[in-house]
């Protein structure tokens, strides 16, 4: 313990402010600090922190690039209760983390669990559940899955070739489209696997011993031990997923050609952003948009973090 | 957005083993479940991996037998797609490899630059305003990018920097990418912090500290870093579609895109070839980095 922190707790006992050099003697790394994070702060500055704030005040204005910013108070925030495209963007993307988050997180969760079972071979199956993960957000993919569920694509031949005729084109009716970009999230449940199962490693061996030893059953030992102690694991996963989810883009984008078709099924959220802003040029409208993004991200981890007191468990 | 993201050091530390349990499961299991659970990996494995190998094989069939053929062997071995796939978008596709791969090493060397300078001063200074500080930057690992994009937009084409490189590499010189200084601090936390009084004892400022003693310290944290720098921005497509506009200067993942606007059916082989081209790599870096890879997922839960 340094004195000058000694002096600190002295002072907060006596219940005096500290003067400044004090203040200056607590914190002796302001200059090296200053330099060590000098691209941070000028990243904030420049490439976080000022755009969110430039966003909110374009966000009241009408601005097409070309000339400047025209105030428009809260014009745009009004266009978003009658945009019917709005809505309907923010139902195909609810749906799709509605649907698929759990999806791919309990598929796997599942799968970590038999893995986690003393199997042999865990590397291997490790690494092939991995590869959709590594490769699933490229172009190449969601190119490729154009072509799985397209008119004449793999899945027709596959059920062809089982006996059951099928022409139509999955990512062509509004019916199946977004079933088709799910599908390719839960596909893609590699990466939260591998964290399932380096959790499950956490999960001390005396407890199952002690378990076993009290003559619990496996169903119960999963219950009592396994599920409760993975919870932090699960949560952590489902903030992450949530968000990532909610800004989800290249699938969609790919697979409608960027239309959001057919009959704006796959109109996602940063995909009718991407149109507002960057086709139609009405910046002032896709910053309210991005506004908009930001508070519905912030409240749905709000409410993650609040329902996350009923059933995350936390030992210590 | 003034939550906290919940600290994965709390859950997960690399170093932990379950040690022997595994006499409990044995006990009750049989044969025949171990033989179904293969069975289920096996399944699990043929949907994972066929999408993909179902790719590889029909860029080396002949344009017309793609189609239909859910197969995945091959009669005949036609590289024909590739030599048409090459040229088959105007600009050689050597072109917009060699782009994706300026932009990707600008991109990694500038998050292995100032993700650990910052990484440093969290994990090892004190100073002024360091909660705040610290508490935006895991604040900031949960903004998307469709958040910034469109005031970003305009700061780099007021600076007439729109179509070039800049605006993807330069935010990773300035610290951008969150991710990578939480990863950065929860590995600093974890060394030593005896190295460091010695040095500072042998009259060390923090400038010899970062970079002679905790720098070659921190390899496999880098090398994490490295390996997923490499995928998000071989992958990125969002940021890259809007900064990149003229063919010349497009990376992969834009000239695949283009594939769909120029489709008619006689370009399938192509586009299957130049798809198959564009994971070579990410397949490669994933041989090379596994340990990595799979470490890192696991310590910070990174995609």
């Amino acid at each position: 313990m340094s004195i000058a922190e000694l002096r600190s707790m002295a002072n907060a006992r006596a219940g005096r402010r500290r003067t400044k050099a004090e203040r200056r003697a607590l914190t002796p790394d302001n200059k090296p600090a200053l330099l060590f994070l000098a691209p941070f702060i000028l990243g904030a500055a420049v490439l976080t922190l000022g755009p969110i704030l430039m966003s909110l005040y374009l966000s009241f204005t009408d601005f097409n690039l070309l000339q400047d910013p025209q105030w428009v108070g809260l014009d745009n925030y009004a266009r978003m209760v009658g945009d019917t495209r709005l809505h309907q963007s923010l139902m195909v993307t609810l749906l799709y983390v509605v649907i698929g988050v759990p999806l791919q997180l309990g598929v796997a969760l599942g799968l970590a669990i038999l893995l986690d079972k003393g199997m042999r071979g865990l590397p291997f199956y490790r690494s092939a559940f991995y590869l959709p993960s590594l490769l699933g957000s490229s172009v190449a993919i969601a190119m490729l899955w154009r072509l799985i569920f397209g008119a004449n694509g793999l899945l027709n031949a596959l059920l062809g070739a089982i006996g059951i005729d099928s022409t139509q084109s999955w990512i062509g009716s509004p019916e199946t489209s977004l079933s088709t970009i799910i599908l390719l999230h839960v596909w893609m449940f590699g990466s939260p696997m591998v964290i399932f199962l380096a959790g499950l490693r956490q999960i001390p061996a005396e407890l199952y011993e002690a378990a076993a030893t009290d003559g619990a059953h496996a169903w119960a030992r999963f219950r009592a031990i396994t599920l409760p102690l993975l919870t932090p694991i699960i949560f952590f996963n489902l903030v992450l997923a949530v968000i990532n989810s909610f800004s989800s883009f290249t699938q969609a984008f790919i697979v409608s050609g960027g239309t959001g078709g057919p009959a704006d099924s796959l109109l996602f959220y940063t995909l009718y952003l991407y149109q507002e802003g960057f086709s139609s040029f009405r910046m002032g409208y896709a910053s309210a948009l991005a506004w908009l993004l930001l508070i519905i991200i912030g409240v749905l981890t709000a409410i993650n973090f609040w329902l996350s007191k009923f059933w995350v468990h936390y030992d210590d | 957005m003034t939550t906290e993201t919940p600290s994965t050091r709390t859950l997960i530390t690399p170093t932990g083993r379950r040690g022997s349990v595994e006499p409990y499961r044995q006990q009750s299991r049989s044969r025949w479940a171990t033989a179904l659970r293969h069975a289920l990996m096996i399944v699990v494995v043929v949907i994972s991996l066929y999408p993909v190998l179902w790719m590889l094989v029909s860029s080396l069939r002949p344009e017309g037998e793609i189609f239909g053929n859910p197969s995945l062997i091959l009669t005949t071995f036609e590289w024909e797609n590739y030599t048409h796939g090459w040229t088959a978008l105007g600009t050689p596709f050597g072109t917009y490899l060699l782009n994706s791969g300026i932009i990707v090493l600008g991109s990694i060397i500038g998050n292995l630059f100032s993700c650990s300078l910052a990484a440093y001063a969290f994990a090892r200074l004190r100073f002024r305003f360091q909660r705040p500080a610290f508490a935006y930057m895991l604040v900031t690992l949960m903004l998307p990018i469709h958040v910034v994009i469109v005031p970003q937009y305009i700061l780099w084409a007021q600076l007439g920097l729109n179509d070039s490189f800049w605006p993807l590499i330069v935010p990773k010189f300035l610290a951008t990418d969150a991710f990578f200084i939480f990863l950065m601090v929860q590995f600093i936390r974890g060394l030593p912090k005896e190295l460091d009084e010695a040095a500072r004892i042998d009259g060390a400022g923090h400038g010899r500290i970062f970079f002679q003693i905790l720098l070659p310290l921190m390899t496999p944290a880098l090398a994490t870093t490295t390996i997923f720098t490499f995928i998000w921005v071989w992958n990125d497509f969002f940021s890259q579609l809007i900064f990149l506009t003229s063919p010349t200067n497009y990376t992969v993942p834009i000239a695949l895109r283009s594939f769909i606007d120029a489709q008619s059916t006689s370009s399938f082989g192509a586009m299957f070839a130049m798809s198959v081209v564009s994971i070579i790599p990410l397949i490669l870096i994933f041989g090379f980095g596994q340990k990595f890879l799979i470490k890192g997922i696991a310590t910070t839960g990174l995609k």
